[in-house]
């Protein structure tokens, strides 16, 4: 099978402006995958699977993956002109200090795609797609009309992440019902609190039980 | 009211059976519990298994598994329950006649087993109806699921047909509709059936 660099070139080659990036993956297995741009998508996916060579066929699984805000803490080197008196004469002086300068990392969704070839059998190949961010520009667009097999993974990933997919011919909620809020699998989700009964609570539940608790015993003090 | 055991064996020994109407009516009930043809998750493999020539549930009389509720004299919770399927489930028994009878099958059907801390859940199905035996395991062997229909038995056999202790269906003021719960926008509300299940008191 082509390398992911190979594959790279060519959707380069097919399809113009398709802003394929290479996120690299440095475990041993080395699988290394491609970042495209949502506006290519579906180009792109068109010209995988019906690409003499790669012939991907078969999409075996859709995933999603919440990167939450990151704050990052860096130390810069600042140099600056202080002014110093010394013996009573004024004196400039470039001095070099150390700063911790944080910023924040916007968090994206991510949504991943494992292609197979069930003719030329190889694979897999892996497509990832990031949303703008994790609150109101979650949209990407769908595989479904590509590969008919995403409709009920892009369904679960749209259910437990909220990822919007545009173009799906169905999306509801696979897992949760239909009035549900929440997105489960996000990394801030926030569970409904029913550790009102934990006959072996350890650890994390423990403490959560033990919150639990304590909430109860406040609201019991406060009714009075 | 009640023979007197060794009465009953002289007399019988002469040809003569004794018994009571009680005695004869719950022994008719306890053999042919009829249970309803229903399994959620992997626990449902071993209620199958248990119908089968090995273990043979039929011995018991409850080979028939009914496809519908409304012949259905008992619920074996057989597995996960999710929070989507709570509401179903409850409303499944509320379909059931009187008498019926409710076995929590495995963790998951009693606490939510391995699940329990997952999102979609609950945490035993207990919290919404009235169970009358829990066995734990997972799965609980098909042994386990025996024991558990002969302790069942055992308690209809022990039902007084009259007085407080009478088996619902002869009480015309007992609960026959438990409230199926509803699906909000984070968790079933409400989260649990008051009347039915109270916080167990946990000793350390
Ligand atoms: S108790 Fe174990 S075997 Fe039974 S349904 Fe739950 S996970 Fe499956």
């Amino acid at each position: 099978m082509k390398t992911v660099e190979e594959i790279k070139a060519a959707i380069e080659a097919a399809v113009p402006g398709a802003g394929v990036e290479i996120v690299s993956n440095p475990g041993p297995s080395a699988q290394h995958s491609l970042l495209i741009a949502p506006e290519s998508a579906v180009a792109v996916a068109t010209f995988l699977r019906d690409h003499a060579e790669l012939a991907l066929d078969f999409l075996s699984n859709v995933t999603g993956v919440d990167w939450p805000d990151k704050e990052i803490a860096e130390k810069v080197k600042v140099t600056r002109t202080v002014t110093k008196t010394v013996e009573g004469v004024e004196q400039s002086a470039e001095e070099t200090v150390e700063e911790t300068r944080k910023r924040v990392e916007p968090g994206y969704l991510e949504v991943v795609y494992h292609f197979y070839s069930m003719a030329k059998k190889h694979g897999p190949v892996v497509l990832r797609m990031r949303t703008a961010n994790r609150t109101d520009k979650v949209q990407l667009p769908s595989m479904t009309p590509v590969w008919r097999s995403a409709e009920f993974q892009e369904r679960e990933v749209f259910d437990l992440f909220g990822v919007e997919f545009t173009g799906h011919p169905d999306l509801r909620r696979i897992l949760m019902w239909d009035g549900f809020k929440d997105h489960p699998m996000r990394r801030d989700y926030v569970e409904p609190d029913d550790y009102d009964y934990e006959p072996t609570a350890h650890d994390e539940v423990l403490k959560k039980a033990q919150a639990h608790q304590a909430a109860l015993a406040g609201q019991k003090g406060a009714g009075e | 009211m009640a023979v007197d055991e060794g009465l009953k064996i002289e007399l019988g020994k002469q040809g003569v059976f004794v018994t009571t109407l009680q005695e004869l009516y719950n022994w008719g009930r306890r053999s042919s519990v009829w249970p309803m043809n229903f399994g959620l998750a992997c626990c449902a493999i071993e209620m199958i298994a248990t119908t089968m020539a090995r273990y043979d549930m039929a011995r018991f009389g409850a080979e028939v598994f009914r496809p519908s509720p409304r012949q259905a004299d008992m619920m074996i919770i057989s597995g996960t329950v999710t929070k989507k399927m709570a509401p179903q489930v409850v409303r499944l028994y509320n379909q059931m006649a009187e008498p019926r009878y409710v076995i929590a099958m495995g963790a998951c059907a009693i606490s939510g087993g391995p699940f329990k801390q997952g999102y979609n859940v609950l945490k035993g199905i207990d919290r919404y109806i009235p169970v009358d035996i829990h066995i734990p395991g997972c799965p609980p062997r098909p042994e386990a699921l025996l024991e558990a229909f002969m302790a069942l038995q055992k308690k209809i056999d022990a039902q007084h047909l009259t007085g407080e202790d009478r088996p619902r269906h002869l009480d015309a003021e007992a609960q026959g509709l438990f409230p199926v719960p509803g699906q909000g926008e984070h968790d079933l509300e409400p989260a649990a059936n008051k009347s039915v299940w109270t916080v167990p008191v946990v000793i350390r």
